[in-house]
């Protein structure tokens, strides 16, 4: 029985969390954009416009929720309940410190792979229901690019696992920082198994995975349909794409699921290669940095910090790079990024055999 | 295709290092200056542009030409501008005076009352050309340029500044007045036609 009331804290506990986060994002989407175009952003709802989301969301709240006349309302209605679900059961197998993981599954990389994937289906379902030529426009878009981009980051992720071999995030992160279980190389020579700190993220471990760290960035900004690859919603030619006909809470559901997955792909980018929950700070001879900020609050604090700096990048370069073209978009997919990702998981391999 | 790709991301980086140092200059408001100021380009190009306008209101010169205004003192109600106005926003309504009711400031006398002299500003388009076409200079533009008003009807400004009580005794005056020109008139006529 108590473990049932521990998974609905857990359940609450993360749907909270995404959902402040989003609200909190969206003020820090708006202050970001606003500051790089020279602009002051939101300033009158509360000091320095804290409180305009929340205004926002009230208002949306409060709204009257319209499915069109020809829309396929079962698809429609249920679309946003789809799309956020996705998302926000992928938070379930993420690790936030040591020891503290909603759902210790030792297949968790491969869970939340499958399961964000459901969130493309959600978007068919939205722009088919909503009936409406430029929402199907948005959401074969949106299908086409995130399954092509799954393939580049999926082989960005295997080559992180060749490495760690093992689908456990826990135990990833675990191989990252002094905690781990074996022996650790910087770069491959330097034993740092007590050093920890930023000499031990998987990205120093083994160098090429900087690569691999690259392409799954760059792949995760076009599954969260973020610009420059943002072509699925594409303000300027598609409306608001799949989503242009939702109102109310809907929209709200919709919108919570895109900076849900802006969090969970920062997440997992942040656990296979920035060293998850570990500080990046090392121990230096006597002093034992790194032993003194591990634990499970500095764990939380260090994979938040992390994971808000990864954010604040794609927030960064959504307001500076412009949107690419169907076929541009699908030529970096196929021909730079695919290729990269192959040579990346070969010498993952080559690594594994040789030089650990 | 290795080059394209590095030059993809050199100038990716180079518009991300542009915006990145506009993202710390948000910290600086904008100083409100004049255009004829010597540093107004020159400011633009650090901190942030905005303008909170309530707050902070840029000076603009005391000629500047903006809302219309009327010194009914000086009108001579002769219309003038309602009929040149291209998108007819002035509506006058004049009364003939019995007499000569006063002088302007320049001199002109005024004969005629103006019951309406009213300005549509939702529709005025700042073209200016009643203010040059009046002949005593009453109807000028000003440096006002915030209009904002709770409802449409608000934006009609009246400027006549005549009781509806008044207007309806002057012209009961002047209908007076004329009645009794048309009896001495009749009257004279007949008196013409008894005496021939």
């Amino acid at each position: 029985m108590n473990y049932y009331i521990t998974y609905f804290i857990a359940a609450i506990g993360l749907f909270s969390f995404s959902a402040i986060f989003a609200l909190f994002g969206v003020y820090a989407e708006r202050k970001i954009s606003a500051f790089i175009q020279d602009r002051l952003g939101p300033t009158e709802t509360g000091k320095y416009g804290t409180l305009q989301t929340f205004a926002d969301i009230l208002k949306m709240l409060q709204k009257e929720l319209i499915v069109p006349a020809a829309a396929d309302k079962w698809l429609f209605m249920l679309a946003p309940a789809v799309i956020f679900i996705a998302v926000y059961l992928g938070f379930a197998a993420l690790p936030w410190a040591p020891g503290l993981i909603p759902s210790k599954t030792n297949i968790g990389l491969y869970y939340i792979f499958a399961i964000i994937s459901i969130e493309t289906l959600g978007i068919l379902m939205a722009g088919w229901g909503s009936n409406n030529k430029y929402s199907i426009l948005g959401a074969m878009r949106s299908a086409a690019q995130i399954i092509s981009y799954e393939i580049p980051a999926g082989f960005a992720i295997i080559s992180v696992v060749m490495i760690a071999q093992t689908l456990d995030l826990q135990v990833i992160s675990n191989q990252q920082g002094i905690l781990a279980a074996e022996k650790i190389k910087f770069a491959g020579f330097w034993d740092v198994t007590n050093i920890g700190g930023l000499l031990s993220w998987n990205i120093f471990r083994a160098p090429h995975l900087l690569i691999a760290f690259v392409i799954y960035f760059i792949a995760s900004l076009a599954e969260s349909n973020r610009a420059p690859f943002d072509i699925p919603e594409a303000e300027s030619e598609l409306v608001a794409g799949f989503h242009t006909e939702f109102t109310g809470i809907r929209f709200a559901l919709v919108f919570l699921a895109e900076y849900s997955m802006m969090f969970l792909v920062s997440m997992i980018a942040v656990i296979l290669f920035l060293g998850a929950w570990n500080t990046p700070l090392p121990n230096i001879g006597s002093v034992k940095l790194a032993t003194w900020t591990t634990g499970i609050a500095w764990g939380i604090f260090w994979v938040v910090l992390k994971t808000l700096g990864l954010v604040a990048v794609q927030m960064w370069i959504r307001w500076t790079l412009p949107r690419l073209r169907v076929d541009q978009l699908m030529n970096l997919c196929w021909k730079v990024l695919t290729p990269l990702a192959f040579a990346c998981m070969l010498i993952s391999g080559v690594w594994r055999l040789w030089l650990m | 295709m290795v080059q394209k790709v590095i030059k993809a991301f050199t100038t990716a980086w180079k518009g991300l290092s542009l915006t990145i140092r506009h993202l710390f200059v948000g910290n600086t408001k904008r100083e409100v200056l004049t255009v004829s100021d010597t540093n107004y380009f020159k400011q633009l190009e650090k901190g942030t542009n905005t303008i909170q306008y309530p707050k902070q209101q840029l000076p603009v010169p005391e000629v500047g030409r903006y809302q219309l205004d009327v010194e009914m003192d000086d009108c001579i109600v002769c219309d003038l501008c309602a009929k040149v106005c291209p998108v007819n926003c002035i509506d006058i309504e004049s009364i003939k005076a019995t007499e000569a009711i006063g002088q302007t400031s320049d001199g002109t006398t005024k004969r005629l009352y103006a019951a309406k002299f009213d300005i549509d500003m939702a529709k005025c388009m700042y073209c200016g050309l009643c203010t040059i076409v009046c002949p005593t200079e009453c109807i000028t533009m000003t440096n006002q340029y915030d209009k904002t008003v709770f409802q449409l009807s608000d934006l009609v400004y009246q400027f006549s500044d005549m009781s509806p009580e008044d207007a309806a005794e002057k012209r009961a005056l002047f209908d007076k007045q004329q009645a009794e020109k048309q009896a001495a008139k009749l009257a004279a006529m007949k008196q013409k036609e008894g005496g021939a």
